[in-house]
């Protein structure tokens, strides 16, 4: 991958690694990849964020590089990150195009060579590999994005508030997590119907009250802190103090436990689809891939269609997984 | 010890009434109940619904008499064991749910035999030299396992051992009758899932025991290794990883739908995703009532076990 060209600048790097320009970074990579999936935008939204993803590779590469673990974690999120903002400037076929049936990888058809082979439409699997990240990856982060939003929110009412705040929302938090994930999933998509949004939706319901756990403890163990009782006695509102004296004070536990939630989030979402109940063919997408291939090639000589995106969505997961273990691992260090 | 019992018991049934309201209040709303009007008058077309046709349709299925009356009626049937009816498959829904049941229980109980050996093991070889070979050796290998996701577990195993070596049958549908070769695979996914968390957390209170005072006393008072693993450290390492392996029946119902699904065993998952995508209502609310009700008592179990095993927390 691009390494070599980021890390070649170390001053522009260390200068990127302040918060403002990694934001700014992030943004320029993040949205336009969601206007690009989500609302069907022009290609050319994506032209700036294939060079804000190699930047930001580099950044984190950069501050991540004591730990092993955290960049293999990180190279393995980057490198779909880098496949979903490109896809359409890359040379590969047209994902929803039939062209020759069952042709098996490295094999040539109509004079066409694939890599990957076909699916059972005809379809070429690479190009199906390499679009179908953008919609896990974009329906994934935002979904995770929701519910922190959500679960941050009331993790700081209850922990702040305390009294019966505290009270109602533990116990609508637990009647939540009482229920099983997958069987919540199931229940909320049944009755929404299934779509995007509405796995967003769902996530939300799902996570948020495990989020909001962590949050009321850490605020807890917060509020009693000098510079809260300052802002109390300055007189300051309530909603004041949570946002702007709390929120960046328990920030930074939460980020390891986000990297997890998006790998959950990303198998909840491929899982669902498999069932029939996340998003709705034709695009391309890993979960519809198996789905698919489930139906039809249950064979020794057609296994590459189920073991493609099967592959592809465990080493997103193993990346997201690796790099919340070399995070954790980093911050016991300091 | 009593006293702890009965809250538990009151926090337990005040959520299965919270869930219960929920779960009813959700499949009641008139949207919801338009679709399933249409569903079964009109076929797809939205037209062939009319207003007359729909308050006549409510008042057949008896929907139109006030909420509240209905989920009393509703609570009150499911604790007298009517459950309901499958509109999809014209049974009731309680025999065929406990049909099911019975199905997904032998495959947790193969689940739970072959897991909570191997997790505990591996947990205790790992945890007892702290940062060893073997301890980095199994814990990058729970980290790996538990990276992976059921469904691409699910994949990966078939592909090796039905279409490849064929060694077992590729669905576990039981057509005729049990088989038992049919459940390895769905077993051992759910196993290769499970495991590593179970053997992260026993490790975790393993290396803990390790470190402490006593530990470093029977060590230095010559007593043989061995004697110290098994009589000393396993007694207070193996309370934590109890409780987490009570936990682990709420992992299972969600896992067990993927699975399910994949290898087409006919279990409590299989069922309750084929009600949601029919839609068929009253089953889906009586699958998930009971996936709660397992969850909240698996819960309640994991507390009080972990209370009677662990007396510094008796009284507290």
């Amino acid at each position: 991958m691009a390494v070599s060209e980021s890390v070649a600048a170390p001053t522009l790097i260390e200068r990127l690694s302040a918060p403002k320009p990694a934001i700014v970074l992030l943004l320029l990579m993040w949205a336009p990849l969601t206007f690009y999936v989500m609302f069907g935008a022009n290609q050319f939204v994506l032209l700036p964020a294939i060079p804000a993803t190699i930047l930001l590779y580099g950044v984190a590469f950069y501050n991540f590089r004591e730990s092993t673990t955290a960049i293999i974690g990180l190279t393995l999120v980057f490198f779909w990150l880098l496949m979903a903002v490109s896809a359409p400037y890359l040379p590969l076929l047209d994902p929803n195009k039939p062209i020759a049936p069952f042709a098996l990888p490295f094999s040539e058809k109509r004079d066409i060579f694939f890599w990957l082979g076909t699916d059972f439409k005809g379809r070429d699997m690479l190009s199906r590999m390499i679009w179908g990240c953008q919609r896990v990856i974009v329906w994934g982060v935002t979904a995770t994005f929701v519910a922190y939003v959500v679960g941050t929110l009331f993790g700081l009412i209850a922990g702040y508030l305390s009294g019966w705040w505290d009270e109602i929302i533990s116990f609508l938090a637990n009647v939540l997590l009482s229920f099983p994930v997958m069987v919540l999933f199931i229940v909320i998509l049944n009755y929404l119907g299934p779509s995007g949004f509405n796995i967003v939706v769902a996530v939300t319901f799902a996570s948020a009250p495990a989020i909001m756990r962590i949050v009321r403890g850490l605020t807890l163990d917060i509020k009693t802190r000098d510079y809260v009782y300052a802002a109390q006695t300055r007189g300051e509102h309530p909603f004041y103090i949570m946002i702007i004296e709390l929120l960046p004070n328990v920030r930074g536990p939460i980020i390891v436990d986000a990297c997890l939630r998006l790998g959950y989030t990303t198998v909840a979402i491929t899982t669902l689809t498999f069932l029939g109940l996340g998003l709705q063919p034709p695009d391309p997408d890993w979960g519809l891939m198996i789905r698919e291939a489930a139906k039809t090639a249950m064979l020794w000589k057609f296994s590459y269609m189920l073991l493609v995106p099967a592959l592809s969505v465990s080493t997103l997961i193993l990346g997201f997984n690796l790099m919340a273990d070399g995070l954790r691992e980093m911050s016991l260090r300091d | 010890m009593a006293k702890l019992v009965l809250r538990r018991l009151v926090q337990m049934l005040l959520i299965m009434v919270v869930a219960s309201l929920l779960l009813f209040a959700i499949f009641d709303t008139p949207e919801f109940k338009k679709r399933l009007a249409i569903q079964e008058l009109g076929g797809f077309a939205v037209s062939a619904l009319s207003e007359e046709s729909y308050n006549q349709w409510l008042a057949e299925k008896g929907l139109d008499v006030p909420f509240y009356q209905r989920y009393a009626n509703w609570i009150g049937n499911i604790l007298t064991g009517n459950l309901g009816y499958s509109y999809e498959k014209a049974t009731p829904v309680a025999p065929l749910l406990l049909d099911r049941l019975a199905n997904t229980g032998i495959l947790a109980f193969f689940v739970f035999a072959l897991m909570i050996p191997i997790s505990l093991l591996l947990g205790v070889l790992a945890g007892m030299k702290e940062g060893s070979f073997q301890d980095r050796a199994i814990s990058f290998f729970s980290v790996f396992t538990t990276s992976i996701p059921e469904i691409a577990t699910a994949i990966l195993l078939t592909v090796i051992f039905a279409l490849g070596l064929q060694w077992f049958p590729v669905k576990s549908a039981m057509i005729g009758g049990f088989q038992f070769d049919q459940l390895i695979l769905p077993v051992l996914t759910l196993v290769l899932y499970d495991f590593g968390y179970v053997a992260r957390m026993t490790r975790a209170s393993m290396a803990e025991v390790m470190t402490s005072q006593y530990i470093r006393t029977a060590i230095l008072k010559g007593l043989p290794y061995k004697r110290v693993i098994m009589k000393h450290a396993l007694r207070n390492a193996l309370i934590a990883p109890f409780t987490i392996i009570v936990l682990q029946l709420n992992w299972l119902l969600s896992g067990v739908v993927v699975v399910e699904v994949f290898f087409e065993y006919d279990g409590f998952g299989k069922l309750l995703l084929e009600a949601a995508l029919f839609p068929d209502v009253e089953v889906v609310q009586a699958c998930t009532l009971v996936a709660v009700a397992v969850a909240v008592l698996s819960q309640l179990i994991s507390d009080i076990g972990y209370t009677f095993l662990n007396p510094r927390i008796r009284f507290a």
